[in-house]
């Protein structure tokens, strides 16, 4: 075991686990912040996608002994009540069935539009491959991030 | 307990409530902003008047709608609040939604799969709101001194001709107190309000911004984590093991073997057992279960055949389960030896060895299709709290009324003391329609004397499955000298389950008809996957339906429409399972808003299929296009007629979910085995269908009438893999006949 000062959401939260433990099971486990998801494991589907420094990241993958002193955000820390451009877009759109992946996808479509405001269709398949959603809401995320990145363009 | 820091005092309020009575997670239920606010304008907890069994109202006019079946996905959290919305004529914006209890009695059978969620609440979630706006219109009849009849609703308020009015929450105390009246008077379709119109899901919110909804969120003080090491073969089961190394890991409490179900035991319908003895795992955190787990040093040994009593619905059954180590490769030249032996006919109509000993031309393929797992995004998991003389059960679960007495007779419990919660399931597809791993975990908690939490990793979920059989089918037309279709023959089978639903299309529209089938038995376990059978057989028939089509010179969609018509005139023999007026409505659909046939879509790569399961009807058109040497579907147009389109939105969503999901699966699908070992276990080796692979459009059009629904989450889905094979042949040139189709392109090229 050992202890961590992690940045989360803007807040510090120390932690004393195992260095291997991936994030994911530090975020859900440890803290009790289940919005970021289990899915495989090993960084094949997506629903673990969390921000480190704004940069999307698989936090099955990750363990907390490699965080150092970067800054996470999890879906729960996007925005106060689901503000987020993209968190808005995504109920305009009414994009999800089941839900479970969705918050991985809005973690990724959210670091893609940082990254780069106006993404063309490729741009957004190749961000967005990485994320499974065995639903098959692939067209509305599409047009979700599309309608979150004119929003953010005429902010 | 930092969490409730950043909890509104009305979620702590209710948390507390909940927590008192069962454990449940600290989320509200609003579905809308006004909603919202009315509630925590009240602080105190609300004192909510319970209207026919579905509906609790406040004296602020909060209306609480109780959702009775479980949600994986299909919107039931907010089409069937709608339905009993429409008939109480109440605001939608007043409404907020909440799963119901588990209570069979008081709720039916709470049975989510089958397409049936909307299908069957339709009339008595119709009646329950018709019923509860009777009862308000009533006490407001008694507190007025007027008659009933001279009482109007709109938007949630009374209104008299005097000029009285009152919202409903002023007369819902009133009005829970009068009895619940039996013959009420529903609404016309043309008068809807609320059905037919899109309304957004209600657990969007809470979706988007990480709450927790899922079993795989469930979480109480005290919990334990378990996991489950399982034999590593189909075929095999455990020898012996050593816990020592495992049982000194960090975090760990036991590591011991247990039995699913006691010898003898008579298993229920769905009451699978992959596996009887397994090992469990038990700890504090997840990690350092996954950890453990690593360390355990057990010895598998070959299972002999085993032989299990099962009581499904065709009554009680011994089946034996062969001792066997399958490979994929065996099973495939096993099913094609088993093809030609005689097998059970199904149906038989004419005489169809005559048709084909006269025939002119006689057309013949075989189609094959390999297991599919699931694969759901959230693997499988389930909390049970077991006591002495009680149980609390938890989780993502589309079929809690089969799972209670099999919970009962397992834990020795009255059904009466066993709490069952049904959490928002991270996809089922079928798949949690079989509750071993409730099973599982209630078993453990039972041995632990404590609450757990049970979690299949990605590679347990994948290995350890309840796979879509695989399927073979061979079908023959016979044709005359004028190209006319005098003869049809399918026969079918498959690993453990023969696929041939006998009474369908184009039964009822060939006068010499055989339909028969075979099973071959298996220790690989299998259940229902979204469209159980048709979702083969919607691939294998359509699209020799389009190869008859093309060797009698005919359009595919004119072609299809002459047999339905002849169905439709002057069926052939009995038991046809399917409307021909309605499957034509649907095919005439999607002919006109696919521009089938017209000169600007005659360079399109077009495959076009249709299909009738789950009392619905739907069909595609699929435009398939080359890049970088790979076949991709570009474009889809849908036709569905599932009856009264509750939430259109949320439908379409299903559809174009449908149309991917097919894609993905006829694309990429397949769960092999060697020596019984599954050959894909993550999504490394398991092939899923991702964005870039998913079409750029997919245009939905229903059918518009007012027949009460029909099904929706599985109608759509069959027909896409006989849409996709057809486009395949127009792209590549070449007929594919095995699935997944994209490991045949890969050989050809």
């Amino acid at each position: 075991m050992a202890k961590y000062n992690l940045k989360i959401n803007g807040k510090t939260r120390n932690v004393d686990v195992d260095p291997s433990t991936p994030m994911l099971w530090v975020l859900r486990d440890t803290l009790n912040m289940p919005g970021t998801k289990f899915g495989c494991g090993m960084a094949e589907c997506g629903a673990c996608t969390i921000h480190l420094d704004g940069n999307a990241t698989r936090s099955c993958v990750l363990p907390v002994s490699a965080i150092g002193k970067s800054a996470i955000t999890t879906i729960e820390g996007l925005s106060e009540n689901g503000t987020h451009p993209v968190q808005k877009a995504w109920l305009e759109h009414d994009v999800a069935q089941c839900g479970y992946c969705q918050g991985g996808q809005i973690m990724s479509a959210a670091a893609l539009l940082k990254s780069n405001p106006k993404p063309s269709d490729e741009d957004i398949d190749n961000a967005m491959s990485g994320n499974i959603c065995r639903c098959g809401t692939y067209l509305r995320i599409k047009e979700a991030i599309k309608t979150a990145a004119k929003a953010s363009k005429t902010k | 307990m930092e969490n409730i820091k950043s909890q509104s005092r009305r979620d702590f309020l209710r948390s507390s409530a909940l927590a008192g009575g069962g454990l449940m997670l600290s989320f509200s239920w609003f579905s809308s902003k006004a909603a919202e606010k009315a509630v925590e304008l009240n602080l105190a907890e609300p004192v909510w008047s319970e209207l026919a069994a579905y509906i609790k109202i406040t004296p602020d006019n909060v209306i609480k709608i109780l959702v009775p079946n479980p949600e994986f996905g299909q919107n039931v959290m907010t089409s069937l609040p709608m339905i009993v919305a429409e008939e109480l004529d109440c605001d939608w914006k007043n409404v907020v939604v909440e799963m119901s209890t588990h209570d069979n009695v008081k709720y039916g059978m709470q049975f989510t799969g089958g397409s049936n969620s909307v299908r069957m609440y339709w009339k008595p979630l119709r009646n329950a709101g018709a019923a509860a706006r009777q009862m308000l219109i009533d006490a407001a009849a008694q507190a007025w001194g007027v008659s009933a009849s001279e009482i109007t609703t709109k938007l949630g308020v009374l209104s008299h001709s005097s000029g009285k009015t009152a919202k409903y929450g002023e007369m819902a105390a009133k009005a829970a107190t009068l009895a619940v009246p039996k013959d009420v008077k529903l609404k016309a379709p043309k008068d809807f309000s609320i059905v037919r119109n899109s309304k957004k899901n209600t657990e969007g919110l809470k979706v988007v911004t990480g709450k927790p909804l899922f079993g795989m969120d469930y979480r109480v003080d005290g919990m334990l984590i378990a996991m489950i090491q399982h034999p590593p073969a189909f075929g095999m089961k455990l020898k012996s093991f050593d816990p020592t190394a495992t049982k000194k890991m960090p975090g760990i409490k036991d590591v011991f073997s247990f039995k699913l179900y006691d010898d003898g035991f008579e298993q229920a319908g769905f009451d699978t057992r992959t596996f009887n003895e397994m090992i469990a795992i038990v700890g504090n955190s997840t990690w350092e279960v996954m950890n453990a787990r690593k360390k355990i040093n057990a010895q598998w040994e070959t299972a002999g055949d085993l032989k299990e009593t099962v009581m499904g619905r065709g009554g009680k059954t011994e089946k034996v389960v062969p001792a066997r180590l399958e490979t994929t490769s065996s099973q495939f030249e096993m099913m094609a030896e088993y093809a030609k032996k005689p097998a059970q006919q199904l149906r038989k109509d004419g005489d169809p060895e005559t048709a084909f000993k006269n025939a002119a031309q006689i057309i013949e393929r075989t189609y094959n299709a390999p297991f599919l797992a699931h694969n759901c995004m959230e693997p499988m998991n389930f909390f049970a709290h077991v006591q002495d003389d009680k149980a609390l059960v938890s989780g993502p679960i589309q079929a809690p009324g089969w799972m209670e007495p099999t919970l009962s007779k397992l834990l020795n419990l009255p059904a009466d003391k066993i709490e069952i919660q049904m959490t928002r399931m991270g996809g089922g597809f079928g798949r949690r329609a079989y509750a071993q791993y409730a099973y599982e975990v209630a078993r453990i908690s039972q041995k632990m004397k404590a609450p757990i939490k049970l979690i299949y990793t990605r590679e347990d979920d994948m290995t350890y499955g309840i796979y879509r059989p695989m399927y073979t089918a061979t079908y023959r037309a016979a044709l005359d000298v004028n190209k006319n279709l005098i003869g049809f023959h399918v026969i079918g089978g498959g690993i453990p389950e023969n696929p041939i639903h006998a009474n369908r299309f184009p039964a009822g529209a060939v006068d010499n008809y055989l339909a028969e089938g075979w099973e071959i038995p298996s220790n690989i376990t299998i259940g229902a996957f979204r469209a159980p059978r048709s979702n083969f057989n919607a691939a294998a028939e359509q699209s020799f339906l389009d190869e008859v089509a093309q060797a009698m010179g005919k359009d595919p969609i004119a072609f299809r429409l002459d047999l339905l018509k002849r169905a439709k005139e002057n069926p052939v023999g009995k038991n046809n399972d399917y409307d021909a007026s309605r499957y034509i409505g649907v095919l005439e659909l999607l002919k006109e808003k696919s521009g089938w046939g017209k000169p600007e879509n005659a360079g399109k790569k077009r495959g076009v299929a249709a299909y009738f399961c789950h009392a619905s009807y739907a069909g595609h058109v699929v435009d398939m296009v080359m890049r970088d040497g790979q076949p991709y579907v570009e474009s889809v147009t849908s036709a569905v007629d599932c009856g009264v389109v509750v939430n259109p939105d949320a439908a379409r969503n299903m559809v174009q979910g449908a149309v991917v999901d097919g894609i993905g699966q006829s694309f990429y699908g397949a769960l092999t085995h060697k020596d019984g070992v599954a050959e894909q276990n993550n999504f490394h080796n398991y092939r899923m269908i991702r964005h870039n692979e998913a079409p750029k459009k997919i245009d939905v059009h229903f059918v518009e009438n007012d027949i009460d629904p029909t099904g929706l989450g599985e109608p759509p889905f069959p027909p896409v893999f006989g849409a996709v094979a057809n486009a395949l042949f127009k792209t590549t040139g070449k007929r594919h006949y095995n699935q997944p189709f994209m490991s045949e392109v890969g050989r050809e090229s």
